[in-house]
């Protein structure tokens, strides 16, 4: 047996200092390594994916989907597919729900998953007190039986996106026995689900380190292990990426996007995702003047918006609809035809020399360029005879002010439908009794209030594409564009862009 | 009679403390941002959103609320934060531990690099050197640790890269602790490796935090040197032929230390504060760190927690800075 001095010791120990700290970093080599570093933009507050605020955002959604199954997949293009569901649908007269339950699936502690958990899960979404925040939607149907791998269940009121959320906010498969055993602190220690990695380990703020599941049910990953890093300020992202200690990184500064992609050993994509930025309009003074609202509407050059303040990465809006939401109608437009509005505008008694005047509220670094963003539209406004003065608010004040319905005349904010649903965006941003709309009146709520429940789906979508025309065409509301998510990683990689704007890393693969 | 004088402070500090306590939870629910309307699902009905409000007690009077929390943060319970569902006071004792360690090395490092730069410059008096270390403790001076922090990103994080960008730890490594103070455990275990990475993990948000504390104690201590080195017991020592350095540092510290004590003792409270943004770009897992998330969110517990506990650091610094001052100049001790 070798034994040391005190100073010999000492001396070693120094040495492994100097040379820890000398070391200084060694860029991450993700295609050797096989491990894959994600400078990622937001902290993981929980992982519970059915409850809290965390389990209502979109980006999080990225990290749950690596750890957890949803009920049923969706893939980058929003098209659903099988989950742990492998088929589901209603009975005829929609009375019924029933979904087959994949079998041969383990979760992630090597116990068996079972219908069972599928119908815990259900039964917990649905409870007010488990503070499920899509709870509505999941309390829509009931008891639940199971036979062999299928699972049947009573409707108690017909909600056409039942299957839909599936795939979307909340619909996460947890495992039953397990929960109830370690409870929510236990399993905020260590969670296990059925997804494509496991939790290795965590620091709170800091960085999640999965595994690589070997028993998932869709083949194992193409890395052994996923490190996101959670980097919420812009400049260290960058950072990250550019010094190569970051594999991947997302939402960064189209500037810094268009300057990184094109240096050597650096890629990037920037594709359009389910995110929509808006203007909300309430039916206060002056907005209660059509002619003022479609002049506000008619003004603005969201070409021009898009292509100098981001730099071509957008696409300009009609309707509250992107192009990959279901209720899409291309045929909506709301032209930028400043003459026009300045007619309207005219026709109400205003003019630049007598403008309409009123507040817009913003956010100021929520979303890319929002305030300059609104600073170019009352600029574009000022010219055809409206004056708008900027107030510039916090986000938790938006949220305070539009529950309430004091959001005031105008007011910018961003919205995400991944689901693609129009329930999800025109339904809830429009509908009055929704405590998320701006626009509370009763010609708009006759319109969206039979479609709730709609149960032919071919009419049900007609009936959202006339409403969200009629909308249109009243001005009820202000669409701006489709923001576009960049993301640079390093050229030895691949990725398949998720119009949902989940970076999962299933999407990410060695080139 | 130090002992009561100790008390008497201490019985301040208390009361200061439930001052603060009122002033935050007053604030809280004044300035604007509902947690509720954060919370509220695209389907709420009106009745949904009372109980949730009834769940976080947010519909009781004002004075309610505050008098449960008190009770409640008296017997150690500081409530459950909203947006991460776990007990504040676990939460805090995770994250304190963080932040105490980066800014205690911070404040290290502003010691030692303020007192070399302010005694290199006591010794360089009514040279060439003086005014170029001057106006290099004024540069110093004048650049806020956030901004030291957003250029060390650029400079040793991106141009040189040589030390980690974010994080306490590298997330490859597999370390068990027990205890939150990773730094101090590292060491006293003898797992120099892991040291030595959180070490490099702590090198520039250290350094966006300690320089401008340097600068300002490099300014004091030796304005306070050069104070001292015109004062009579100093001009005898010269005449006895002492050198400059051994008057520097044997006679004329001693005296200059005071003031500098007391001024970084009010300085470290700022550092505390500049915690907030530096772990943030750092992606420090402090409580500074913490703190924005918890703003961002409306999580009105865990903000009322994190308050508390700056005040409580606060206080219980300018307590020991009072002692320290006092131990070096007993005259002030019942000052």
């Amino acid at each position: 047996m070798t034994t040391l001095t005190r100073r010999e010791a000492l001396s070693l120990g120094a040495a492994a200092f100097m040379t820890g700290i000398l070391a200084g970093r060694t860029p991450v080599e993700a295609a050797e390594a096989g491990t894959l570093t994600i400078a990622f933009n937001v902290n993981l507050p929980s992982f519970d994916p059915t409850t809290g605020p965390s389990a209502v955002n979109p980006t999080i959604q990225a990290i749950y989907r690596s750890v957890f199954d949803q009920f049923i997949g969706q893939g980058p293009d929003l098209k659903f597919q099988p989950g742990l569901l492998t088929a589901w649908g209603w009975n005829d007269d929609k009375t019924k729900v029933w979904m087959d339950v994949r079998e041969g699936v383990t979760w992630h502690d090597g116990s068996k998953f079972t219908p069972d958990d599928v119908v815990w899960s259900l039964e917990r979404a649905a409870k007010q007190d488990t503070g499920n925040p899509i709870q509505f939607i999941w309390s829509t149907a009931n008891n639940y039986k199971v036979e062999g791998n299928r699972i049947t269940g009573d409707v108690v009121r017909f909600e056409p996106t039942f299957f839909k959320w599936m795939a979307f906010l909340t619909g996460y498969v947890l495992p039953k026995d397990y929960y109830t055993k370690v409870g929510t602190q236990g399993f905020e220690k260590k969670p296990i689900g059925t997804g494509p990695y496991m939790v290795d380990a965590y620091e709170g703020n800091s960085y999640l380190r999965l595994k690589a599941n070997p028993n998932y049910f869709g083949g194992k990953p193409a890395f052994d292990t996923v490190i996101f890093k959670f980097v919420p300020d812009t400049t260290s992202r960058v950072a990250e990426i550019e010094s190569g200690s970051s594999d991947v990184t997302l939402e960064i500064p189209y500037e810094d996007f268009d300057r990184l992609k094109k240096k050597s050993g650096l890629s990037g994509v920037a594709t359009p995702i389910s995110d929509i930025g808006m203007i909300f309009i309430s039916n206060v003074d002056p907005m209660l003047d059509k002619n003022v609202r479609l002049a506000a509407n008619m003004a603005i050059d969201k070409d021009a918006i898009i292509k100098r303040l981001l730099r071509g990465y957008g696409n300009a809006l009609s309707t509250l609809e992107a192009p990959e939401y279901e209720a899409y109608d291309a045929s909506v437009k709301t032209p930028y035809d400043p003459e026009q509005a300045k007619k309207l505008l005219a026709a109400s008694g205003y003019s630049p020399e007598k403008p309409v005047k009123f507040t817009i509220k913003t956010t100021r670094g929520f979303k890319p360029k929002d305030y300059e963003m609104i600073q170019a539209i009352v600029g574009m406004w000022r010219k055809v005879g409206i004056e708008a003065e900027i107030e510039v608010y916090e986000i938790a004040k938006h949220y305070e002010l539009r529950a309430a319905h004091q959001l005031g005349p105008a007011a910018f904010y961003n919205w995400g439908n991944a689901i693609g649903d129009p329930t999800t965006s025109t339904g809830f941003a429009m509908f009055g009794p929704s405590p998320h709309s701006a626009w509370k009146t009763k010609d708009v709520d006759d319109m969206l209030g039979p479609l709730w429940g709609e149960k032919d789906e071919a009419k049900r979508i007609a009936g959202w594409k006339a409403a969200i025309k009629y909308i249109a065409e009243q001005g009820y509301v202000i669409p701006l564009l489709q923001y576009a998510q960049p993301i640079v990683y390093k050229s030895s990689l691949k990725i398949t862009p998720n119009v949902s704007g989940a970076l999962q890393p299933t999407l990410v693969s060695k080139a | 009679m130090i002992a009561v004088s100790i008390l008497n402070r201490l019985i301040m500090a208390a009361i200061t403390l439930f001052g603060v306590a009122v002033i935050v939870f007053v604030l809280l629910r004044v300035v604007p941002g509902d947690p509720i309307a954060m919370m509220i699902s695209p389907g709420a009905s009106p009745a949904d959103i009372a109980a949730l409000r009834a769940h976080y007690g947010l519909d009781a009077s004002l004075s309610t609320q505050f008098w449960l929390w008190l009770k409640a943060v008296l017997t150690g319970d500081f409530g459950t934060s909203i947006s991460l569902k776990r007990d504040v006071l676990s939460l805090l004792g995770e994250r304190l531990p963080a932040t105490l360690e980066l800014a205690f090395a911070a404040l290290v490092l502003a010691v030692l690099l303020g007192g070399a730069v302010a005694i290199v410059g006591t010794l360089a008096r009514r040279t060439v050197f003086e005014p170029v270390i001057d106006s290099f403790n004024g540069l110093f001076l004048a650049v806020p640790d956030f901004v030291w922090a957003l250029a060390l990103v650029l400079v040793l994080g991106v141009l040189f890269p040589l030390f980690p960008l974010s994080g306490r730890i590298d997330p490859s490594i597999d370390a068990q602790f027990a205890t939150p103070f990773y730094l101090l455990e590292s060491l006293l275990t003898l797992r120099f490796a892991i040291f030595a990475d959180i070490c490099a993990h702590m090198v520039m948000p250290v350094l966006a935090l300690g320089l401008p504390l340097a600068a300002i104690i490099a300014r004091v201590l030796k304005a306070a040197l050069s104070e001292a080195m015109v004062q009579d017991y100093i001009l005898l020592a010269k005449l006895k032929g002492m050198s400059e350095l051994r008057l520097v540092l044997q006679e004329a510290l001693r005296n200059a230390v005071g003031p500098t004590i007391a001024l970084t003792g009010v300085q470290f409270t700022f550092l505390i504060g500049g915690t907030v943004i530096v772990e943030r770009i750092f992606a420090y897992p402090g409580i500074g760190n913490m703190a924005i998330d918890a703003v961002i969110n409306r999580d009105l517990p865990l903000i009322q927690g994190l308050v508390l506990v700056f005040g409580a650091i606060f206080i219980l610094v300018n307590l020991a800075v009072d002692l320290l001052v006092a131990a070096f100049n007993p005259r002030l001790a019942h000052g």
